[in-house]
């Protein structure tokens, strides 16, 4: 009977895509999986060329997924994580049927939802109204249970006064939390997210992330796809790290994650070709360094040292809404800071330009704790969309270095706890 | 590799989609797949909004709005009207000339835009069928339906235009729906086969404009298929939609020319078109996330 518990069942699940040889030179597996996607296309453009060499090119094979074996029990929230390309998304969409596997077989009981894009099949000339139902019958909802949770939607989203309004003149961040709203709603038994925590503005997103933790309580299946270890590690108890498409590790989530972390260690600086650079046709990030006072990429400091944080960035064309940023976090995923080069008074930002930008950034000094901590860069079109949202690219030590009290140094060996350890004035008052 | 072995083969008893105590069993489909009609009850709910979508969204951001589904019949009998009934004086059994296009316009267009947009409809879903799991079957049928609406409205017209002619319609008439549903399979099938195709090679998109052209004039529209005689008429029948035109106005219009054989061979090569084009999208079905 124990074996009636066991709701998601998959055996030796693996995924071929086949690729073209000019790709050989792309690293991560998403790029590949877009080229694959495209190539009938050009297969058939060079054949209306004249050119037979397309089919041929189609040999190379990529495994997206490789013999992933696991099992969730009813009620157990997993998590998974990865670098890009490590095969999570692949998996949610062989989990939620989307793509056949090539090999191997997965059993799922119960109905399944799975969100790996809000607001799929939404119109922008129909209504808010139209648009719930639109979305919620294709996320798999019935009518009838469109009927009963639309207030709830509609409040979620709080857009209340714009249901007759057409979608197209939503603000973006209406449309998201709208599309959000119905996803949010969607209560199969197997629930299989993919990182749609990330949209909307904060307060939207301390709401979602909210929500995703009732639903992880309230006893359902959840399979959680994120970059965003704080979310994973509160939301979920167990996480699979998956690696070139095969599992690297399954268990407890701070363990899985100190292990999927520390395989970032000991870079000092990050530089990505043209071709492979993480972002979109807008934007793109060319490297990210740590430096220090010479302007020398290091990847250990002293806590009184500046710590200087450069990212390179390619702008084909430039938009009054762009932010380039990063997440300084902790070994253990924990987000130290978010900053973004526009956070201060627009007098004091760095002016952006078309073409190569080195923007730097000067973190205090004696201002971390000891540690290990990462660089996660983000880049966005403000309440537009999310140009880049990177796990950890480059990592860096601090070894503490600040105290001019003779107590602090005295202490220096000690631990002291804490993320950040600023020295911070004191007075009689 | 044993227990491997064997799990696959406790799960292979369970059918695909089997419901019986919820269990989904996902596992790569070799060849031809059953078509599972059930889906389409199941989801029945899905094709009522997506079809329900594509005819709000239509005619949005148009001047003329829903009245292009008479326009678009109106202005081809006009030009046929003129070319094919004065100038080139066409016979049109009997029944004034206008009447006699236009009726055959009205089925036809029901068929021609059902392909078009069902065989497109795949290609412009792209991003859905990327990001969640529906039998794919859903979106041409549902395209297929949205049309319904364009035809009732320019049928509207025909029911006018046959009452200033003064034609009415006589018991014939009971016959209607089943050459409606014929039109029907016919464009299922074709654009089960073309969104499929069309998916893997988008010259189908370039290529469709030129057969549905082509396909109209070997069509009994502008002129009647009576022009043809015995076999040579049974043998047009190969052309689907000549049986569906012919048929239709012959249930409507009251034409004495029963229709003979010529409709059998039509409903038999619709039929046809029908089922092989299913079972090759459900084929095809596989690849469709990957490749589009």
């Amino acid at each position: 009977m124990a074996e009636n518990h066991i709701v998601i069942e998959a055996e030796g699940i693996s995924k071929r895509y086949k690729i073209g040889e000019q790709q050989a030179q792309y690293r991560t597996i998403r790029e590949s999986i877009s080229r694959a996607a495209k190539a009938p296309l050009v297969r058939t453009a060079a054949l209306l060329r004249g050119e037979a060499y397309g089919a041929a090119n189609l040999r190379k094979e990529i495994w997206a997924l490789k013999d992933v074996s696991f099992q969730v029990k009813k009620g157990e929230v997993l998590g998974i994580i990865g670098r890009n390309g490590a095969g999570k998304t692949t998996l949610l969409k062989v989990l939620s049927r989307i793509t056949e596997p090539t090999e191997g077989i997965a059993r799922i009981r119960g109905k399944v939802g799975s969100l790996l894009e809000v607001g799929t099949g939404m119109h922008p000339e129909l209504t808010g109204r139209e648009n719930v139902y639109i979305n919620g019958a294709i996320l798999g909802m019935r009518r009838s249970e469109i009927n009963d949770k639309f207030d709830r939607i509609i409040d979620f989203a709080g857009i209340e006064e714009f249901v007759e309004t057409p979608m197209k003149h939503y603000s973006s961040g209406m449309q998201v939390r709208l599309a959000f709203a119905i996803a949010a709603f969607l209560e199969p038994e197997v629930l299989l997210v993919d990182e749609v925590l990330a949209v909307g503005d904060a307060a939207f997103q301390r709401k979602c992330m909210g929500k995703m933790g009732e639903v992880a309580e309230s006893g359902k299946t959840v399979l959680f796809v994120s970059h965003n270890m704080q979310a994973i590690k509160s939301l979920c108890p167990k996480t699979m790290l998956l690696e070139e498409g095969r599992i690297a590790a399954i268990g407890e989530s701070q363990q899985v994650i100190n292990h999927y972390l520390s395989g970032f260690q000991e870079v000092a600086q990050k530089t990505w070709e043209q071709q492979e650079a993480p972002g979109d046709e807008m934007v793109r990030l060319m490297g990210v360094r740590v430096v220090n006072e010479s302007l020398e990429p290091v990847s250990y400091f002293l806590s009184d040292e500046q710590i200087r944080v450069e990212m390179e960035i390619d702008i084909a064309r430039t938009h009054s809404a762009l932010c380039v940023g990063f997440d300084l976090i902790t070994k253990n995923g924990e987000i130290v800071l978010r900053t973004y080069h526009n956070d201060n008074e627009p007098a004091k930002w760095p002016e952006l330009s078309e073409g190569r930008n080195v923007l730097r950034c000067l973190l205090p000094k004696a201002f971390l704790n000891k540690g290990t901590y990462a660089i996660c860069p983000k880049i966005k079109l403000h309440q537009i969309k999310q140009i880049l949202d990177s796990d950890p690219v480059l990592w860096f030590d601090v070894e503490l270095g600040h105290g001019v009290s003779p107590f602090w140094s005295a202490s220096r060996e000690t631990y002291r706890p804490g993320v950040v350890m600023p020295i911070l004035d004191w007075e009689k008052a | 590799m044993n227990i491997k072995g064997n799990k696959i083969d406790i799960a292979d008893k369970l059918p695909i989609g089997s419901n019986q105590k919820g269990a989904v069993v996902i596992k790569p489909s070799k060849g031809w797949v059953p078509l599972r009609l059930k889906d389409f009850w199941e989801y029945r709910e899905l094709i009522y909004f997506l079809t329900w979508r594509d005819i709000k969204v239509r005619y949005k951001q148009t001047i003329l709005g829903v009245s292009w589904a008479i326009l678009q019949p109106l202005f081809a009998m006009v030009v046929f009207s003129l070319f094919f009934g004065r100038l080139a004086g066409v016979p049109s059994d009997n029944i004034p000339y206008p009447v006699f296009s236009y009726s055959g316009m009205v089925i036809w267009l029901f068929f021609a835009n059902g392909v078009t947009l069902s065989s497109n409809s795949m290609v412009e879903a792209a991003n859905t069928i990327k990001k969640v799991y529906f039998p794919r079957m859903v979106i041409p049928i549902s395209s297929i339906f949205s049309g319904v609406v364009d035809f009732f409205l320019a049928f509207i017209v025909l029911i006018i235009m046959m009452a200033i002619y003064n034609i009415w319609p006589r018991l014939n008439i009971l016959w209607l729906p089943l050459f409606l549903l014929l039109a029907m399979v016919t464009a299922l099938g074709v654009g089960f086969w073309f969104s499929a195709m069309n998916v893997m090679f988008r010259d189908i998109r370039y290529a469709i404009p030129f057969l549905i052209q082509a396909w109209l004039f070997a069509t009994p529209i502008a002129y009647p298929s009576s022009l043809l005689k015995g076999a040579w008429k049974t043998m047009y029948g190969i052309n689907p939609m000549a049986g569906v035109v012919d048929g239709f106005r012959w249930a409507l219009l009251g034409l004495d020319t029963k229709p003979g054989p010529m409709i059998a061979v039509s409903a038999s090569v619709s039929v046809t078109l029908l089922i092989t084009g299913a079972y090759f999208f459900k084929r095809m079905e596989k690849v469709f996330a990957d490749v589009i």
